[in-house]
Order: structure tokens, then sequence, then C-alpha cells
């Protein structure tokens, strides 16, 4: 019997950006509970890995004014993932939690409780910010220059796993009978001396039930990629083209055997959206209509503003791009908005080659570069567009959702899911109790260094 | 019996119970205290009894003997969730009660704090509450390596320089730290999600407001990324032993629990409570002031004087603690809770000695006692927790009505 190689599914719950339709008539709440609720448990009931969910730190702003054309507002990811391990019992729970505006004890003690409350099923996508905009919510305010980003990140995680470990697997022992509750009087103490963090004392949460949760990164630079394949569980690909995918795949695991792991340690997972109809023109079409929805003509001006750096309110969005160049040396115009290339001048050459290429309009080229990758057909063809994806070492899986909040994972999971299970290539039940379990990940032994206190 | 008169019922959860011994009781289930199910059963079982709400303990130091810094001991309870996510894990498997978590303000970011608490009202859908708390100590200072605080211990003398503006400072910071939270909380108006398609606006960005704190210790601009929850301001509560704790009350929060010995403690709590609310020039609502009570309650078996002579046997010294310890029948607890809430006292937080006995016995026994008497509530006949306790459930926000 062959074995295929087993998909990775998680589910994300689509928020703030101009991906997610708030004005259909189907659309749901971004902030009631119920639709956390039923996007995870939609998840759940096609054995998907985990739920994800992103977070941003500060509203964004255009030209100083709250932005108000897309969804803004979310929840706390830390208490969303809480409740929804009431509600599910073996997806996994994975949030996006800034290591810059969150301090190691604090984030060990959170992540080490939602794993104990999940049965062992937390997961951390850990990213960092260098943003003054966003620091401006936070005691220390924009403190981190962009170059130490990844020491933060690395230190941070590094202290984070030490933290885990400073309990023993065996630690509670709470023996009526002896009267003894922990096995050692030192339980739970650290000591930790380094650029970024120096601390100390007894940490209060006990090992686990993963040991350590799953952490998950991105990282495409070639810092970042090392990173990520030194110390992550699973990494955000970015790469949703067959090609270049596989390189970032090889290269990805191969820099992870570099650091001493096996290359099915580290998962590779692209994100994507998928359209479905009952004919492949149907969806074609239908997938058309909804990226003329996500990009207005008014959406369209504002990522644009993105990347010109200005404002752009007189212009003609079924005309030409702008012919006047980025403002480089203007504070941000856009803030709280990730910029997906720190030279605008670079990215603004860019978007203007494939328009003089393709021939597009300014709209049209923001529909061509802004839109998320997506998987476009019938179920069959969808399950046959990510099934021999991830066969061919495109990934490992991918990261869906849909532009629909709550209820637009429901037909993936009614129609796609059942065609991958047909294929061995998704599970038709799970088969472990915690998240490592069911990526297939083993769990780290605990690491002691020496208390020097 | 009106609404404010009624007697409010709050139970304080924290590990297997408040005394050291309790987790080596026949019933204890010491080996769960780090499962979702334990504190399920518990908040449950608090539901039975009708409480308004509990509380779950916390703080960022492990358990220790000593008032400040870690002990060495392996025989009583060490280690604790986070328990603003105990109260997430719990939200969707509860109904009615309100759930207060403790969460701690010095060395946290109330702009976390704020969305935490305000996603905590999402998810219970208008139950939550927060207990504030300081970390005065030189120790949790350590554990994030940011600031160095002075070493102290009781008796607390705020005469003494090398204490006092530390002290006073960490109580400061603890408002503005709370300030915080209520503005951001305020930040959005309810309506300001307005879904225009025509216009194509998610919201109307005037009705989303920037805070603009700037304080001692910190500064926030705002707004929350979260929504405003449906509480409006979700229920502040303080723990609170003396002036300056009481001064922090009277400014920030909606309840303040104190620990009272006797009855003349009661009345002189009251009274100092009432006078820090004028010197901090309180406006609206008086603070709800209500007593901490450590309950050992009788059982068939055993009288609750017995239950507490044989676990203070266990831990072979007589035990002692912040609030009164009442051992006894259900009906002599009732006596007392009666006599201090003619006092004026508007509620009591219950500490059960053991988890689940005390407990157990709350909802069995004293919860219905005081029920018999008309003291308390018959059900729970609010949707939210301000309604529970009585709070305006039609919040103002500051800013709408300052605009």
């Amino acid at each position: 019997m062959t074995t295929r190689k087993q998909i990775i599914l998680g589910a994300y719950l689509g928020g703030v950006n101009h991906q997610t339709l708030w004005g259909l008539p189907e659309s749901g709440s971004q902030i009631d509970f119920s639709s956390f609720e039923h996007t995870a448990r939609t998840a759940e009931r096609g054995k998907f890995d985990f739920f994800f969910l992103a977070e941003g730190l500060a509203l964004r702003e255009r030209g100083g004014k709250i932005f108000d054309q897309d969804i803004i507002g979310r929840p706390d990811t830390f208490t969303v993932l809480a409740s929804l391990a009431a509600v599910t019992e073996h997806l996994g729970l994975a949030g996006t939690i800034n290591a810059t505006f969150n301090e190691p004890y604090e984030l060990a003690r959170q992540l080490a409780s939602l794993d104990h409350l999940s049965g062992g099923r937390a997961a951390w996508n850990i990213v960092t910010s260098f943003d003054a905009f966003t620091g401006q919510n936070f005691r220390r305010g924009g403190f981190l220059d962009r170059s130490q980003r990844y020491e933060r990140a690395a230190e941070s995680l590094a202290l984070v796993r030490e933290l885990w470990d400073s309990w023993a697997d065996d630690e509670v022992v709470a023996d009526k009978a002896s009267g003894q509750f922990v096995r050692s009087g030192d339980v739970g103490a650290f000591w930790h001396s380094g650029p970024q963090f120096d601390v100390r004392g007894r940490f209060t949460v006990p090992r686990s039930p993963q040991g350590q949760p799953v952490i998950l990164q991105a990282g495409v630079s070639p810092q970042g990629r090392d990173f990520a394949a030194a110390s992550s569980d699973a990494i955000f690909s970015p790469f949703t083209h067959l090609p270049e995918a596989k390189q970032y795949y090889a290269d990805i695991k191969r820099r992870a055997v570099a650091f001493g792991r096996a290359p099915q340690d580290v998962k590779l997972l692209p994100s994507g959206s998928f359209v479905l109809g009952d004919t492949e023109s149907e969806a074609q079409e239908k997938a058309i209509w909804v990226r003329e929805q996500q990009v207005t003509p008014q959406t369209a001006r504002v990522l644009l503003e993105l990347v010109w750096n200005r404002d752009l309110s007189d212009l003609d969005p079924d005309g030409p791009l702008p012919s006047i160049e980025p403002d480089v040396a203007a504070p941000a115009f856009i803030q709280g908005r990730a910029r997906l290339e720190s030279d605008l001048q670079v990215w603004a050459d860019r978007l203007r080659a494939v328009a003089a290429e393709k021939k597009l309009s300014a709209r049209e080229v923001v529909i061509d570069q802004f839109t998320r990758a997506e998987f476009v057909g019938t179920a069959q063809q969808v399950a046959d567009q990510i099934d021999e994806f991830v066969q061919d070492d495109g990934s490992d899986g991918f990261i869906v959702g849909s532009h629909l909040v709550p209820t637009g994972l429901d037909e993936f999971v009614d129609k796609v899911v059942p065609l991958l299970q047909e294929r061995g290539s998704l599970r038709a039940d799970y088969t472990g109790t915690t998240l490592r379990d069911n990526l297939g990940l083993p769990v780290p032994a605990r690491v002691r260094e020496p208390a020097r206190v | 019996m009106s609404d404010t008169a009624r007697l409010h019922l709050a139970i304080a959860l924290d590990g297997a119970g408040w005394h050291p011994a309790a987790w080596r009781e026949p019933h204890a289930r010491p080996s769960e205290l780090f499962t979702a199910g334990y504190w399920a059963d518990l908040v449950r079982t608090a539901q039975d009894a009708l409480a308004d709400l509990v509380t779950i303990e916390d703080t960022f130091a492990l358990q220790s003997s000593r008032f400040e810094g870690p002990d060495e001991r392996t025989d009583q309870v060490r280690g604790r969730l986070d328990a603003e996510l105990v109260a997430a894990r719990l939200a969707p498997v509860t109904r009615g009660i309100g759930l207060v978590p403790v969460v701690t303000v010095t060395h946290t970011e109330p702009f976390h704090v704020s969305k935490a608490l305000a996603t905590l009202d999402h998810t219970s859908r208008g139950r939550a509450g927060w207990q504030v708390r300081v970390s005065a100590g030189a120790s949790q200072a350590e554990l994030f390596g940011r600031r160095e605080f002075p070493s102290f211990a009781p008796p607390i003398d705020l005469d003494d320089p090398a204490i006092a503006p530390h002290v006073r400072e960490t109580f400061e910071e603890a408002a503005d730290a709370v300030e915080v939270v209520r503005r951001l909380w305020d930040s959005w108006e309810d309506d300001a999600e307005i879904r225009d398609v025509a216009t194509s606006r998610f919201i109307d960005r005037d009705k989303v407001h920037h805070v603009d704190f700037e304080g001692a210790q910190f500064s926030v601009r705002g707004p929350s990324i979260t929504p405003r929850p449906p509480q409006g301001q979700p229920v502040v509560t303080v723990l609170a032993h003396s002036t300056i704790p009481y001064e922090l009350a009277a400014q920030a929060a909606d309840v303040v629990f104190v620990t009272p010995h006797d009855d003349e403690g009661a009345r002189q709590t009251l009274a100092e409570v009432r006078d820090a609310e004028v010197r901090v020039g309180r406006s609206g609502l008086p603070l709800q002031v209500w007593a901490d009570l450590v309950v050992v309650l009788d059982t068939p078996e055993e009288s609750g004087a017995d239950r507490k002579a044989r676990l203070d046997a266990a831990t072979g010294e007589p035990w002692f603690t912040d609030a009164v310890v009442v051992a006894g029948s259900a009906s002599v607890v009732a006596d007392q809770i009666a006599a201090w809430h003619q006092l004026g006292y508007a509620g009591v937080r219950l500490r059960p000695a053991t988890l689940p006995d005390d407990l157990t016995l709350v909802a069995r026994d004293l919860a219905p006692e005081l029920r018999r008497r008309g003291l308390t509530r018959p059900a729970y006949d609010a949707d939210s927790l301000r309604g529970l306790l009585g709070l305006p459930t039609d919040v103002p926000n500051r800013y709408a009505t300052a605009r």
C-alpha cells in the first residue's frame, strides 16, 4: 500500500483586511463568539488540524484618521482561543501573538495555560513588530529597532521555552497520604540573562500536555528562514505557485536538517482562499465577482496609497497607475498595515511593470497583486489542486479560509474534505489527542539548564 | 425586597480551597487542579448556589508561605493557571453566573488587559468582571526584569520612606491602569459598526475614539482593537485591606471586597471605605462593599469546627489568614452574614476552606438558607453581571456623551 502524504489543514477566520466581504447579506458578526464557534466547529467537523487567529494591535489609520472601509475590530486572541477550547475537542488552537509587546513570562504562562485548558491544543504564531505607531498603545512604545526584531523574537522564544521546561513532567505528585504536593522545593525555578531579557524567579504553570505548545512562524529572508527552520514546528509559506513553493520547501527542510532536525519536524503551510462552483466556469465567474467586491474602486485607491505613501483620493482607479513617484520620505500615510515591500519605489516600479505587461488599469493591478492565492473550481478540481500541491512537495498542507464569515468554510468541509478523505490524503478521524499528535510532531524532551539563582 | 437591598453572593475560587491542607481532603482533586474539567465542575456548583459571581485567584508569584518571595515547601499546592483564560474556558459552559478573574496591573499592559476582559465579556455574553490586583513585590518584578522594586515585608509602615512612596506609586499606577482599561472599553461606541454598503463604510469613524491617556508610568493612545463589550463596562472589583487600596477601590471599582473580623471591625471598615469615597470624590453610585468570609461548614458527620481543627492538625499549626474564618452550621453562618448585611454590606464573598466540599455545602445548605430568609435572589434574573449586581445596564459611553 502506498502511503500518501497527509494534508495538514488549518482554518483562518477572515478579519481585518479587504478580503472579507462584510457587505453580503449572509455575512455575520466579526466579534460575536458565535462566529468563532461556528468556524471552529466546522473546521473540526472537517478534521482540520487547527483554527488560526491573526492579530493586529492597533486600528489602521489613513492620513491620521481611523480606517473605515474594511472590517476593523477583533477580539483578544488568547481569550477567544480559550473559549473555543470549550466548544471543540480535537482542533488545535493557534494564535498570532506579538513578541515585542508581550513579555516572555506572561506569554509562557498564557500559552501553557491554554495548553492545559485545551488538553494539549495550543499553538503560537510568533511575530514581532518594530512599529512605533502600534507602540503608542503600550508602555514601552515603539522601542524596538527593526534590526533587533529577530534577536528579540529568538530570545523571547528561547526564554518562553525555558519557562515551559521549568517544571519536570512528573513534578506534581499530589499524594494525599504522604502530604507531598510537588517533588522539588525549587519547583519552577528559572534564571535567564541575555541582551533582551534579564529575569529570574519561579514559573507558576506545570509542564503542559504538549510539553511545548506548537510554534508557527513566517520567514522569507535568509535570516527569517534560518530562525524558522531552527526553531519552529510549522512555517507559513508565502509561495503558492508550485515551482517557487517547491524550492522554498526544499530550502527550509534542508536548513532544518542542518540544524539537526528531521525534515518532517517542520511543516510548511501556505494560506489560501477558495471559490467553489458546480462547474469550472461558474466558479471562475464567482471568483471574478468576489475579487471585484473585495477590491472596490475605493479599496484600490487605498491599497495604492499604501505603496505610493500619499493621498490618492483623486485617482481614477479605472485609469492608469499614478504617474507621480511614491513619497518615500514622508511618514506613513497608511498606518498599522504591513508593507509587503520595504522599498516603496521598488514596489511601485513592480506594479508599473505588471500594468505594462498585462495592460491593466490601476484597479486591475491591485486585483492582480493584492488578491490572496485562491483555489477556484469544482470541489473535485480544488481537491485535486490541493492534493497535488502537497504530494508534489509544494507544502505540507494549507491554511484555508473564505471571503465569507462565518459560514464560508462550510462549503469546503461539505464538498472538498470528503474528496480528500476518499483519496486517503486526509484523515477520516482524529487519531491523536494533542495538536502535536495530529500534526505528527514529536514532543520535545525537557531541556533543563541548571538553575543558577 | 428591592434589588439594591438584596444580598449578593460571590464564591472565591483558588486551587483546592483556601486552607493549606485542603488538597489532602478525601474529596479533593489535587491532581486535576490544572484541568478545565475541575474548574467547570466548581463553577457549576457555584451556579447551583445561584452565586452572583465567582472570582478566580491569580498572581504572577508562585504560592509561598512567605509574604514575599518563594519558599521551598513541597507540602502545599504550588502552581496555577492564568485566571483570565480559566474564565474564558468556562464562559461557554456556564450560564447566569459572573466570571471575575484576578488580572494584575503592575507588570501587564493595560491595552492587553482591556481587550482580554472585553473579549471575555463577549464570549460570556455579558458576564465578565475583573478583580484588579497589584504586584508590589521585588520578586515579581524580577520575573519581568523591567523594573527594580524594593523588598519589604509586613507590617507595612507607610511612614517608612523606603517603602511608602513605592506602595503609593504602585496603587496610583493601578488606578491609572483601570482608567485606561475603562477608557478603552468606551473607545468604541455601541453603534460604531454601521456596515453601510452604499458608502462602503464598515464603521462610522466618528464613533471610534483615541483615548490619549498620559500617566506617570505609561501613555496609551487607543482606540481598543476590540469593540465595546456587551456590558459596556464590565464589573470592576478590588480586594482591599487598608487605606490606600480602599482609595483605589473608591476611585476605580464597582465592588470592594473587605476583610472585617468581627461586628465592630465590620462597622469600622465600612466607615473607612465611605471616608475613602469622600476623599477621592467618588461620584455616581456608592461602592458596593462585600465582606470576605472563609467558610468551614458543618457536614452531617463532622462539625465545621472539628473539620477546621482536623485541617489545622494536618499542617501542624492553626491557620490564620487575612479574612475571618467562620466554622459552623449553615444557619450560624447565615446569621453572621445577615447581621453584616444589616450593617450595610451589599454582599459577601465566601472563600471555601476546601474544594469541592465547602462549596458543595454552600450550594446545598448555606445558599438555600440565605434564600429562605429572603436575603438572596431566588433565580438568575438578569442577563448580565451588571444586571445581577443591580448596576445600571445601560452605561453611558464617556465619548458619546462628550460629543
